[in-house]
């Protein structure tokens, strides 16, 4: 396969992943400020949304006063300035699909084409409930783009790298929510958390829709540390770092198996999932759970151009 | 003259009224059809198309970056004895055109005979001196070429243009033909149609067997694009999808030693034939355009090593010029000693003094055209061109006559259309595709009709409002 190729499908479905979180996560933010009063504690929202959307420098450039509902939706969903809104996201996912039609399956391009040609259609100015359409349109895109692929492509290369794509970009989009929220999971048995923690983990777990998940797993009331552990270690749990880690090191293997040869993001990816197989959240939280995802987050970086170095150069 | 002739050949009915033998079915279909079940069918029609992403870009035109070329829901047909006649004649003219490009940049005969001026061709910025001497595998410079032909009456078609460059337009043709199988099941079984689904097929045959002496047994072909933001990326990517080969850019193509690259995901792999949408001028920065970022730098050795087939070869250029096009009918005679079966529109050439008086003093009546335009851009309709438009071409002919060339205004016929009044006719040309290969010549049964879907123009390209239409050839 051409290396362009596997590079155009590995960002195609970096970008439907990107567009998806950031759905996901002004969906939890909207419910979040949402709240009565009497719920609200001091943090800004919508300032944490764009913390967690990797966005802050970009915002700032852009938007002098407080980062609120109109200005962060205007600029995470729609503004053609930031190359990270969802609507950008779309537009160069179908710019990489255009490029390799070839390595796609009918019903996936017809996936992407569709939401595209739906976008063009959209206008400025939505209500709060246009707005809610249009977060499960994009939603309702990955899961057709995802569904699409899996049902029908071959799986052979172009799979994998597809895969790959996904599972870098949700890695780094589940640990950036921890990020941005680790404080108000710290275990603190002194503050058992007031009713405000209460739906901020709440909206952790919606935003990465393992509100059922959690109670299907733990059988009790949410409790910050076992939300920690859900997203990080619990393999169940498909946006997890132990289950993203586990899939890449599982279709990076699938790849060097085909290819016969095996390289620099098979051992990262490898070494990784062995970190996270053996850690337990005692140990994380002792070492500062703040310092483990920072690197987490770096490693995943450095496993993201070990692949494009070896296969997408 | 008036811009729609009356005397224009219909090919549905007979001046009389009583409908030709090849549009009987279909005449009883759009009797029994109500109206509001064709207007359906085209609106599902163009949701089709744009569901599928069956788009092309205007040059110039930022708004309607990726646009739909509208399609006709209702067929032109031709009868089988039409055809056969049709396809003798393509295949016998592409045959003369090969031969003549082999000859200008071999021996050059014609010219030493006296029937096509030196200048012509050495003066024309198409000639590629870098073709001198050098042999292509079996001596095939086109092996797809788009010949333009419109009919003017029961039994004559003429040709309007050769492209022998890079032609497009093969995807309409495929992508007609689903749509309608998809919308009107009911009229293929009323007609048998000939297939043209297995245009693909014959396409890579006919591409693995000019592969390079060297390569091996099973040639790697790749279809080299410009990119997507050509207007034809939609068609070149289609393409590679059917062929089932991969589609390239430059940047992922590399010379070493002679041998032409592609980078993949296991290395390098070399590559012996490129079937390449990219004109000449872009295809190597290092013999061409310097400023190219399309193209491969390397590749012209490479090609002149002998070590991969480019399709079409470079320099085919000098077969599609408009002014070359005037001597076409004795082309085909001086190498294949026969009467041409197609004929050639009358042409005059500006380069010489005779014709460009006749032109300018007939100018309110005639075509002109520029010898190395195409899609429509540049081009002058007398009969439907105001004063102002006819001063500003009558400084251009006289600035740089050897640019132009003149031709009467054809009556191109005409073929019944679903138009917002109702079925109308309207005027057609037809673009089939000619593949040449080692063992033969193949042409599918039918190729890409082009409409003019305003009433009484003639211009049917796409980029200026054309609209395409399926293309039947019957079985008998």
């Amino acid at each position: 396969m051409l290396s362009r190729t596997a590079d155009n499908l590995y960002w195609l479905s970096r970008y439907i992943e990107r567009a998806e979180c950031l759905a996901r996560i002004l969906d939890a933010t909207s419910r979040l400020v949402a709240l009565p009063q009497a719920y609200g504690g001091q943090t800004n929202e919508w300032e944490s949304a764009i913390a967690t959307a990797g966005c802050v420098q970009s915002f700032r450039a852009k938007y002098d006063g407080e980062a609120n509902e109109r200005n962060v939706i205007e600029f995470l969903a729609f503004s053609p300035d930031n190359p990270s809104s969802i609507r950008n996201c779309l537009e160069t996912a179908r710019q990489n699909a255009r490029a390799v039609r070839t390595a796609l399956t009918g019903e996936t391009w017809d996936a992407i084409n569709s939401a595209w040609n739906r976008l063009q259609k959209i206008k400025t100015g939505m209500s709060r409930e246009e707005i809610s359409g249009f977060l499960d349109f994009v939603k309702d895109t990955s899961l057709a783009f995802d569904g699409s692929s899996f049902r029908s492509m071959l799986r052979n290369d172009a799979y994998w790298f597809v895969r790959l794509g996904i599972l870098i970009e949700r890695a780094d989009a589940t640990a950036r929510i921890l990020d941005v929220k680790y404080h108000v999971l710290l275990p603190d048995k002194e503050h058992v958390g007031g009713p405000l923690d209460y739906f901020q983990w709440a909206s952790i777990l919606r935003s990465v829709s393992a509100r059922t998940s959690y109670h299907w797993v733990y059988r009790e009331g949410v409790k910050p540390w076992l939300v920690a552990d859900l997203l990080i270690l619990n393999r169940q749990m498909p946006r997890s770092l132990a289950s993203c880690y586990e899939n890449l090191s599982r279709y990076l293997d699938d790849l060097a198996q085909f290819y016969g040869r095996q390289g620099n993001s098979q051992r990262l990816a490898r070494s990784m999932l062995t970190k996270l197989s053996n850690a337990t959240m005692e140990q994380i939280f002792q070492e500062g759970l703040h310092e483990f995802i920072g690197s987490f987050i770096a490693e995943n970086n450095r496993l993201g151009s070990a692949i494009t170095e070896q296969y997408l150069g | 003259m008036s811009v729609s002739k009356p005397s224009a050949f219909d090919e549905m009915h007979h001046p009389d009224g009583r409908v030709r033998p090849a549009y009987q079915a279909l005449a009883k279909w759009l009797q029994s059809t109500p109206r509001d079940v064709i207007d359906y069918r085209r609106r599902e029609a163009e949701f089709i198309f744009r569901r599928i992403g069956i788009t092309f870009a205007v040059y110039g035109n930022a708004e309607a970056q990726e646009r739909l070329i509208p399609f006709d829901i209702l067929p032109r047909i031709l009868l089988a004895d039409e055809w056969r006649h049709l396809a003798k004649g393509l295949e016998q003219r592409v045959k003369a055109i090969n031969a003549y490009i082999h000859d200008i940049y071999g021996k050059r005969e014609i010219m030493r005979a006296g029937k096509v001026p030196e200048d012509l061709i050495f003066k024309n910025p198409v000639f590629r001196p870098e073709m001198n001497g050098k042999q292509v595998p079996h001596n095939i410079y086109v092996q797809i070429a788009g010949i333009d032909v419109v009919r003017v009456d029961e039994k004559d078609f003429y040709v309007l243009e050769d492209n022998t460059r890079v032609p497009s337009g093969v995807s309409y043709m495929l992508e007609n033909r689903e749509i309608m199988l998809r919308l009107f099941p009911e009229l293929f079984m009323d007609h048998r149609v000939e297939p043209v689904d297995n245009y693909p097929d014959e396409l890579l045959t006919t591409l693995k067997s000019v592969a390079p002496p060297t390569a091996p047994g099973e040639p790697t072909v790749v279809l080299l694009t410009p990119g997507i933001y050509n207007s034809a990326y939609y068609e070149h990517s289609f393409l590679a999808d059917k062929l089932g080969i991969e589609i390239v850019e430059g940047r992922d193509l590399f010379v070493k030693g002679n041998v032409v690259y592609m980078r993949t995901t296991e290395g390098p792999q070399r590559v012996d034939v490129i079937y390449r949408r990219v004109d000449d001028d872009f295809l190597d920065p290092l013999v061409f355009r310097p400023d190219s970022a399309l193209g491969v730098p390397g590749l012209m050795s490479a090609y002149q090593a002998g070590n991969v087939t480019l399709a079409n070869a470079v320099g085919t250029g000098v077969a599609d010029d408009k002014a070359v096009y005037s001597y076409m009918p004795e082309i085909v005679k001086f190498y294949l000693g026969e009467e041409p079966l197609l004929k050639n529109v009358e042409t005059w050439r500006c380069r010489e003094k005779a014709h460009l008086k006749y032109v300018l003093d007939n100018l309110e009546q005639l075509v002109v055209k520029e010898v190395h335009g195409s899609g429509g851009y540049g081009m002058l309709i007398g009969p439907k061109a105001d004063k102002k438009i006819i001063e500003t071409f009558r400084n251009k002919l006289k600035n740089d006559p050897k640019n132009f060339i003149a031709q009467p205004t054809l009556a191109l016929s005409t073929c019944p259309t679903a138009v917002d009044e109702g079925v109308a006719p309207r005027h057609v040309d037809l673009r089939p595709f000619v593949l040449t290969g080692r063992d033969k010549v193949r042409i599918v049964p039918g190729g890409l009709t082009r409409v003019a879907l305003e009433k009484g123009s003639l211009v049917v390209n796409s980029s200026q409002g054309g609209g395409t239409k399926d293309t039947w050839v019957l079985d008998r």
